[in-house]
């Protein structure tokens, strides 16, 4: 261990901040991760939205573990290891539904939605300390949810999700004032797809606004072609045509925060809308005006915000809601699975406006996300010289007093200087 | 006057396979001659096959405008994810006429595409489509493709980058 070169050098002064490049590539530090990473942090889980009803289910994999995430008989959201207690295999096998029960199909065990283990087949040949009290659905250690954000941890020490999301959680808060009720919804279809590349290379990517131009130029010419004006705001000599910050959010988590050209469903009309969805728009401005005051109105309204919660939860608020979470497959694979999100209450224009605006930039047939993929793929295709070429470089705005800007990578380095604390601490 | 009930499944099939011809060789300008001027392209997210835009995320929902869009980006050498261009390799089966309504005609087919990429493993999307064919003067015209994936997940076909 004493040879190997550290993952991160973090020389401020010196204005140096580089990557060792088999962070990204050597399969052991993956295996790691699993442990230092993934099981000591707060992992995303799912939104409430998705289980609004007693008994409705959905099943996924977090942090390499199946598991229910459900709604149990007193109404509460609850989250279950997939794994029958007698010989594990998988209670529930069914992608999403609604079900009172669980039930093994293996010997018959059958559990409640409340997780405990109900009924057993011939029970009377268990010996007499058999007690199906000790037979419940296991639980995460730890589940927590803040908004209707639904979130479990591994870790039974670790500090509370409202202490861990510290000031993200006034970014989730913008994201959420969108609803007049705040009830933002899950809406239906999956975006799931892989992409061979590391899973960090993709938390780099959703809030890296430095590679706008050059990768997303064919969406630029598209908006432009659109009749929507891309410029730079007056009297600055910015690369990119906004001026936004990045800011550290604690315990690794890390925004940029842009004022919005590209338009926002909630609420700054672009061409692209049409004309007859202005007024619809100035309604929606309208009432956030009333409801939260100008100055929040025009943070809900007129700035876009790309936010990662660490490790892998991205939430994108930018031409529309989009909700990323990301699991390692190998060192160089990683599973994606986006949804979008909108404000429950909203009409069927303003909800069609919205899928339409996330489609014109975001997903697998997106006119940006391919390109991104195509980016982080291409990465890792060149990172196989990870032995020869070691270093990756991530010093833009280090050297800057106070104010970072989006296109810095002051919000990258916050992502690594926690990746590198936890998997540098010891056990 | 040619309607549609004069139209037969192999006149379908002819029309479907140069479309998958052209699609295949990228002439996508000629591709958009095929097409209304209403025209729609879409392709549902693999959990909600049957979902309705404007009600659920799809992976792709272009009207005839966008359509025109994502032509000429991908005409554009600096659509990364098709530059350099894929190889695709249509498949078309399995072509039925479901419905005859005055000039239009509904037709589902089954495709088996496989993309081919230099430095790539070779990424295969298998489903069927929907048609909405139209009959305009002697010509056969797409007002609506809908290209449903069997897929329960994308998984590793990655993205949808073409013309699927």
């Amino acid at each position: 261990m004493s040879e190997q070169q550290p993952f991160i050098i973090d020389d401020p002064e010196n204005l140096i901040f580089r990557l060792n490049r088999r962070t990204l590539s050597d399969p052991s530090i993956l295996d790691e991760e699993r442990i230092k990473i993934f099981d000591r942090s707060w992992i995303y889980c799912g939104h409430a939205s998705e289980i609004p009803n007693v008994g409705d289910f959905e099943t996924r994999n977090v942090c390499g573990r199946p598991v229910i995430f459900c709604r149990d008989e007193d109404n509460n959201v609850r989250v279950f290891l997939n794994s029958c207690a007698h010989r594990g295999a998988q209670v529930c096998r069914e992608r999403s539904g609604n079900a009172r029960r669980f039930y093994c199909f293996y010997h018959g065990w059958t559990y409640g939605c409340d997780g405990q283990l109900k009924t057993v087949p011939a029970e009377e040949s268990y010996p007499s300390n058999f007690n199906k009290k000790r037979f419940s659905l296991r639980e995460p250690p730890r589940v927590e949810g803040y908004k209707d954000f639904w979130f479990i941890s591994f870790d039974p020490e670790i500090i509370s999700l409202g202490e861990y999301l510290g000031d993200a959680k006034d970014y989730i808060d913008l994201v959420v004032e969108q609803s007049p009720s705040g009830c933002m919804e899950i809406i239906e279809g999956t975006q799931e797809y892989d992409i061979k590349a590391n899973w960090k290379l993709l938390v780099e990517n959703s809030f890296d606004d430095y590679h706008l131009v050059s990768t997303h130029k064919t969406w630029l010419d598209y908006m432009k072609d659109s009749g929507v004006e891309i410029r730079p705001p007056k009297g600055q000599g910015l690369l990119l045509p906004t001026h936004g910050v990045g800011k550290n959010l604690g315990n690794g988590c890390a925004v940029i925060d842009n004022i919005n050209f590209r338009g926002r469903p909630v609420a700054k009309w672009i061409s692209i809308y049409g004309e007859s969805a202005k007024e619809e728009i100035e309604k929606i401005r309208q009432e956030l005006v009333e409801r939260l005051g100008e100055e929040r109105a025009a943070r809900v309204a007129d700035t876009n915000r790309n936010l990662v919660i660490f490790p892998n939860l991205v939430i994108n608020d930018g031409s529309s809601v989009t909700i990323r979470a990301f699991w390692p497959l190998a060192a160089d694979k990683m599973k994606v699975t986006a949804w979008a999100l909108g404000p429950s209450e909203e009409s069927r224009n303003a909800r069609a406006r919205r899928l339409d605006s996330f489609l014109t930039f975001y997903g697998p047939g997106g006119f940006a996300t391919p390109d991104d993929v195509e980016a982080l793929e291409s990465v890792q295709l060149g990172l196989q010289t990870w032995r020869e070429l070691e270093w990756s470089e991530m010093t833009r705005g280090i050297d800057k007093e106070g104010e970072q800007l989006n296109t810095d990578e002051l919000h990258l380095r916050t992502f690594w200087r926690q990746w590198n604390k936890l998997m540098t601490l010891e056990a | 006057m040619i309607t549609s009930d004069s139209i037969t499944r192999a006149e379908v099939e002819d029309f479907l396979y140069e479309e998958a011809a052209l699609l295949d060789r990228w002439r996508l300008e000629d591709w958009l001659e095929l097409l209304t001027h209403d025209a729609e392209y879409e392709v549902p997210s693999t959990d909600a096959p049957l979902s309705k835009t404007g009600d659920a995320l799809f992976l792709i929902a272009d009207d005839y405008r966008r359509i025109k869009a994502r032509v000429k980006r991908l005409n554009d050498p600096e659509a990364h994810a098709e530059s350099p261009r894929s190889r695709t390799r249509r498949m078309i089966s399995n072509v039925r006429i479901t419905k005859r309504q005055g000039t239009e005609i509904h037709v589902a087919a089954n495709f088996s595409v496989y993309r081919f990429r230099y430095g790539y493993d070779v990424r295969h999307f298998v489903g069927h489509y929907h048609y909405t064919l139209m009959v305009e003067g002697p010509e056969l015209k797409i007002r609506k493709r809908r290209a449903i994936l069997d897929n329960t997940e994308l998984g590793a076909q990655g993205a949808v980058s073409f013309i699927l």
